[in-house]
């Protein structure tokens, strides 16, 4: 059972890393994904997001057995019936099975489904590492190849009622730090990033934030980034509880 | 474990294999019995009595389409409801609008849009017009069975298309043939007196507000001719459902401003009871 988990930690931390933090107005996913194809964050139902790292091939599986299986039922019950509570359930049953099954290989992957609710206290952040365990996270959470170090980063810094654009600088921030303490920057280009927005006026809240509206973002952080690093030690003290976690 | 949407088990193999991204073909491969084509028909002496949707309209404009239909569903010769809707967003740039059998087309518009929305998120991106268009073909020609007995889905299907940049109406038959309008089209039992009025009233360069009052007087004359139509209840202020679909996607107009239009016909009406006449020549 240790080599097994041990194999899918080595898998799942040569990846690059995904954060999702909540703001204002719902929850941000930021991944460091330079590949405009191949998605790691997705929509899977009206409120419910799907973010992961690993194994392409076998998060993009979970990912589609996530549609089917939200589909499916909300046409045989309704809309409302599909919850990120349930969805997180059977991802856990899966990875569970698939780990502890001898004939299977381990999963190399670690999931995040959220969703948003009516307001910051109803939003549903689930972590689910590959061994069929479920996480409960609240503010800020990060996973893949770095994610010890970017979610001390993102808990010290993450406080409730932050705007998109204080989310996303705080994500950007905390993405481009090394493994060695070290900071590189990261372009738009490089980056897959997109909301569930509980102020959209459709029912489907999940919206990627594409080419010019991302650097228009980026750019208007990045202009109030100046005063914010200044006040960073101040932050931390009053972030504590908004980044509680139950792990 | 094989309960799967019901308990929190493992997910089935059927969810994780590799396939289609649409939606129905999951269905039929892992719960058959959901698909509507698949149920048995019970074997019935004459035609069966259900609620029948009525009139639905659509004409274009500069800049996309309108979609419209009145509110009655007729079961034989009752009013089976009179605040029924008919005319459904399919997806952000197109929407249908259905006349037949109420129960079955209500069910097949949520499958149509379900299918839609279904292709969308596992593909990332979004079905040609045409493609959605041969999608609900799909879906009539699975109905065929019903239909032989009298229980028909007969939709109207309109989009606005992001490639060409223009409105587009797709008309269909029972068996699932599907055509392409011409700047107006209508379908359901009144369609022919529909069609007759938007024959006169249309042309190409309608605006927005001009398409949705055309179609609203084609269904005012439909509703004068034919019985199962219901036309505007000024007292119970129940008025037709009004779509548009442009570039900006998908617009239901609010109550308040079809009420605006309606009234405004009707003020024409009591001095003209026919309605706008054309020039002869």
């Amino acid at each position: 059972m240790a080599d097994r988990a041990e194999y899918a930690r080595k898998g799942i931390a040569r990846g690059r890393s995904v954060v999702v933090l909540q703001f204002s107005d719902g929850i941000l996913f930021v991944a460091e994904n330079p590949s405009r194809a191949l998605h790691k964050v997705s929509e899977i139902y009206d409120r419910i997001a799907f973010a992961a790292v690993g194994k392409y091939n076998e998060f993009e599986n979970l990912r589609i057995g996530g549609v089917r299986y939200a589909d499916l039922r909300g046409y045989t019950y309704d809309r409302d019936d599909v919850t990120a509570r349930g969805l997180a359930n059977v991802y856990a049953q899966t990875l569970g099975t698939i780990f502890s099954s001898a004939a299977e290989k381990p999963y190399e992957v670690e999931l995040i489904v959220a969703e948003t609710g009516e307001g910051p206290a109803d939003d549903q952040i689930y972590r689910l590492p590959h061994d069929g365990s479920i996480v409960d996270e609240h503010g800020s959470v990060a996973v893949g190849g770095n994610a010890d170090q970017i979610s001390s980063y993102l808990d010290q810094r993450h406080r409730d009622g932050m705007t998109l654009a204080e989310a996303l600088k705080l994500a950007v921030d905390s993405l481009s730090r090394d493994n060695n303490g070290g900071e590189r920057s990261l372009t738009a280009e490089q980056l897959e990033v997109a909301v569930l927005d509980r102020k959209r006026p459709q029912a489907r809240k999940f919206k990627r934030i594409l080419g010019g509206q991302l650097a228009r973002l980026l750019e208007g952080s990045g202009a109030a980034s100046e005063s914010g690093e200044d006040t960073e030690p101040d932050d931390s003290g009053e972030s504590d509880e908004s980044s509680e976690s139950t792990e | 474990m094989e309960a799967n949407t019901r308990s929190t088990g493992r997910l089935p193999a059927a969810f994780l294999t590799p396939g289609s991204s649409s939606f129905m073909d999951f269905l039929g491969t892992h719960q058959p019995e959901l698909l509507p084509g698949n149920r048995p028909l019970p074997p019935v002496q004459g035609a069966i009595e259900a609620p029948h949707g009525t009139t639905i309209v659509a004409a274009t404009f500069a800049g996309g389409v309108a979609l419209a239909g009145d509110r009655r569903a007729t079961m034989g010769n009752v009013i089976a409801q009179r605040d029924i809707e008919k005319v459904f967003p399919a997806d952000e740039y197109s929407a249908v609008g259905i006349a037949g059998t109420a129960g079955l087309a209500v069910e097949m518009v949520k499958l149509f849009q379900l299918e839609l929305e279904h292709f969308e998120k596992v593909e990332g991106t979004v079905l040609s017009l045409e493609g959605k268009a041969n999608r609900l073909s799909t879906m009539i020609r699975g109905n065929l069975g019903m239909a032989m007995q009298g229980l028909a889905v007969v939709p109207l299907f309109a989009g606005y298309d992001v490639d060409r940049e223009k409105g587009r109406i797709f008309s269909y038959d029972v068996t699932g043939g599907r055509s392409e309008e011409r700047g107006f089209a209508a379908t359901g039992s009144g369609s022919t007196f529909a069609r007759g009025a938007l024959k006169k009233l249309y042309r190409e360069d309608l605006t927005e507000e001009q398409a949705a009052t055309a179609v609203i007087q084609a269904l005012y004359d439909a509703a004068d001719d034919d019985s199962a139509t219901g036309g505007p209840d000024l007292a119970r202020r129940i008025y037709p459902i009004v779509t548009v679909i442009t570039e900006d996607g998908f617009r239901k107009f609010t109550e308040d401003e079809v009420a605006e239009i309606v009234r405004a016909i009707h003020e024409r009406r009591l001095e003209q009871p026919d309605g706008p006449r054309a020039a002869l020549l």
